[in-house]
């Protein structure tokens, strides 16, 4: 019995998601009682560092067929290591890798699955995991009863956490299939931590009510080192680029800090960020919903509390 | 070219979620339902897209689920769809269905496969790749934009911080986020033709599920908003930092 982590990388390295699921993945197997191994497909120098977070044995297999992510390439080699080690649950992020894993391995193994899980599996009844449904509106018991489970894991639930030391990575003896999706091109974002990933975003919706007006914006999210997300209007109108709108048919997010500023917090944009763990919302109209759903409120215009709000971290910052 | 859309129909977002038989059940009691909005509005358009393009070819739209189903596949048809089928089954868990719309499209060799990028009720973004690998299938999941030149289809996916460009060859199947398309609302010729186009009825095959869903809650309520002096942003620094701890 062991449990498998398959650890999302891309550009050479290892992405933060692929931390968080190894430190779900040893939690995981402490409560399983066995050990966790970790498998990595492609190219990442970091691989090995998988080992601090608690996997005892990384796996890592280079080969042409790997280098790009083919759900189906990869869900085909997953699933031969996770019978080789005997696992009888497999762990990947609920990011756009494991998302489209979860299913084929699924099939493959003949596991039940839950993906988005947001707690750790219990096991007084069988095996069960919660995960959010309903945007964010409900939390579901899942109730698994298969042998083999297939788990992925919501963004930013599980931080890393430090439990060992690095391990050197061993190749596995698997067949690879070859890729039948073709990568031309991945165009990144540089500079920013990708939405996703972010612990700190700065939103603003139509308040800000010019594109011409988003450098308090832009200034407030740097100062914080944050990233900047908008509403759906906003991305509609053209003043922002559409990866950065949240909510309902945006992006869903759950970062520390979510400061929204002139949204008013109509409730399909509340179902991307309602998970944040902190939310502060800007916006000079006291009955604006958004104060419902926030931590901290700030009545008043945008233009004056921005500036004064980016000078006052500045300060903090500097002391 | 053979063009198949799989719509599901999910609760209205602004419905109120409650739940009943010792909260083990969704209470769909007074619930508004709609077409799933990635379905509708970003798979289904940008298939009819499509088929209007090469000048001929066939969209059909699926679903699993009741007789109840039928008002939301009829405005998919109403928007455009040529024909509908109906697996006539409650829809218990994404294998489920994938089970079932695998079984069906089998037998009829589609070229590309439309989904939603996730439903709005489950949030599960499941079915698509439980059904790719039933199918033996490429799947490209959270597509924002499809081309597609002769059997070749060039395909741009979000993945966390940019875009991945990506080419692949029929059969294959999709799904559609945001970019894909615009939403399209039915006319009124829409609305009477849709009357008209066949909605096929079949019967769901045997599939066992390995997962149930057996409690649901809901979240706590946030406590009260804390409100901070527009003048005052020190305060809201201080707090952040010392009561929130998150910068
Ligand atoms: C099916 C469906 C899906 C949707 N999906 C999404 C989604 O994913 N994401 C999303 O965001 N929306 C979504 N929407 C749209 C949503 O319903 C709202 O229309 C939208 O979120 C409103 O955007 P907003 O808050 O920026 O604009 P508004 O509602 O216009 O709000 C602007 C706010 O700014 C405040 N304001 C104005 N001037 C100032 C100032 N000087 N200082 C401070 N505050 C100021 C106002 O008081 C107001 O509260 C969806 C809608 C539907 C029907
Ligand atoms: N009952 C259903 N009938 C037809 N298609 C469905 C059904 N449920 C889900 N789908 C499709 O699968 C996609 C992903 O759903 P899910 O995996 O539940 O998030 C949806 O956007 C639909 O395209």
């Amino acid at each position: 019995m062991a449990v498998l982590v398959y650890a999302s990388n891309a550009e050479g390295k290892l992405k933060k998601s692929a931390f968080e699921a190894v430190t779900y993945g040893k939690k995981a197997a402490s409560i399983l009682g066995c050990d966790v191994h970790a498998i990595v497909l492609g190219a990442a120098d970091d691989a090995g560092k998988l080992g601090e977070f608690g996997a005892s044995k990384v796996f890592q297999l280079n080969d042409a067929n790997l280098s790009n992510f083919d759900s189906q390439t990869h869900a085909n080699v997953v699933a031969q290591v996770a019978d080789k080690i005997g696992a009888t649950l497999v762990v990947c992020a609920h990011d756009s890798f494991g998302k489209s894993l979860v299913g084929r391995l699924a099939v493959r193994l003949n596991a039940g699955t839950v993906s988005g899980a947001n707690s750790l599996p219990s096991m007084d009844n069988g095996f069960s995991v919660t995960k959010n449904v309903f945007s964010g509106k409900a939390v579901a018991t899942y109730h698994v009863s298969s042998e083999k489970r297939v788990v992925s894991v919501m963004g930013n639930t599980f931080p890393p956490e430090a439990v060992g030391s690095a391990v050197q990575p061993e190749s596995i003896d698997v067949t690879i299939p070859a890729n039948r999706v073709r990568v031309k091109e991945v165009k990144t974002v540089k500079g920013t931590v990708p939405l996703p990933e972010a612990e700190l975003v700065v939103s603003a919706g139509r308040g800000v009510k010019d594109p011409g007006n988003w450098g308090i914006i832009q200034e407030l999210a740097d100062t914080l080192a944050a990233t900047t997300a908008c509403s759906r209007p906003v991305a509609d109108m053209g003043w922002r680029p559409h990866h950065e709108h949240v909510g309902q048919t945006g992006v869903a997010i759950r970062p520390n800090l979510y400061i929204a500023i002139g949204i008013s917090g109509a409730i399909q944009h509340l179902a991307g960020v309602n998970q944040s763990k902190t939310i502060v919302v800007i916006n000079k109209d006291p009955e604006a919903p958004f104060f419902k759903a926030a931590d901290y409120g700030i009545v008043g215009d945008l233009f004056d509390v921005v500036p004064k709000l980016t000078a006052a971290i500045k300060k903090h910052q500097s002391s | 070219m053979k063009l198949l859309v799989c719509v599901s129909k999910t609760p209205d977002t602004t419905t109120k979620i409650s739940f009943t038989e010792n909260d083990t059940n969704f209470n769909t009691q007074g619930v508004q339902f709609i077409m799933n909005p990635y379905d509708e509005w970003y798979a289904l358009v940008r298939a009819l897209e499509l088929k209007e393009k090469l000048g001929s070819g066939t969209v059909t739209i699926i679903n699993v689920g009741p007789a109840d189903n039928d008002t939301v596949i009829r405005k998919g048809l109403a928007i455009g769809a040529d024909d509908a089928v109906r697996i006539d089954a409650n829809p218990t868990s994404s294998h489920f269905v994938a089970k079932q719309i695998a079984e069906y499209a089998k037998a009829q060799s589609y070229d590309i496969v439309f989904l939603g990028k996730e439903t709005i009720d489950y949030n599960g973004a499941e079915v698509g790749s439980v059904m790719a690998e039933m199918l033996d299938a490429p799947f490209i999941s959270f597509a924002t934009h499809l081309e597609v030149n002769g059997n070749t289809a060039t395909i741009n996916r979000e993945v966390e911080g940019g875009t991945e460009v990506l080419e692949v060859d029929t059969p294959f199947l999709i799904s559609a986020a945001k970019g894909m398309a615009e939403q399209r609302i039915p006319n009124m010729r829409g609305i009477m033709m849709a009357k008209r186009k066949p909605l096929n009825v079949v019967p769901a095959v045997d599939s066992s599920d390995l997962v149930s869903v057996t409690k649901y809650e809901l979240p706590s309520g946030k406590t009260d908003c804390k409100y901070v002096d527009p003048e005052n942003m020190e305060e809201l620094v201080s707090l952040l930092h010392n009561e929130a701890k998150v910068i």
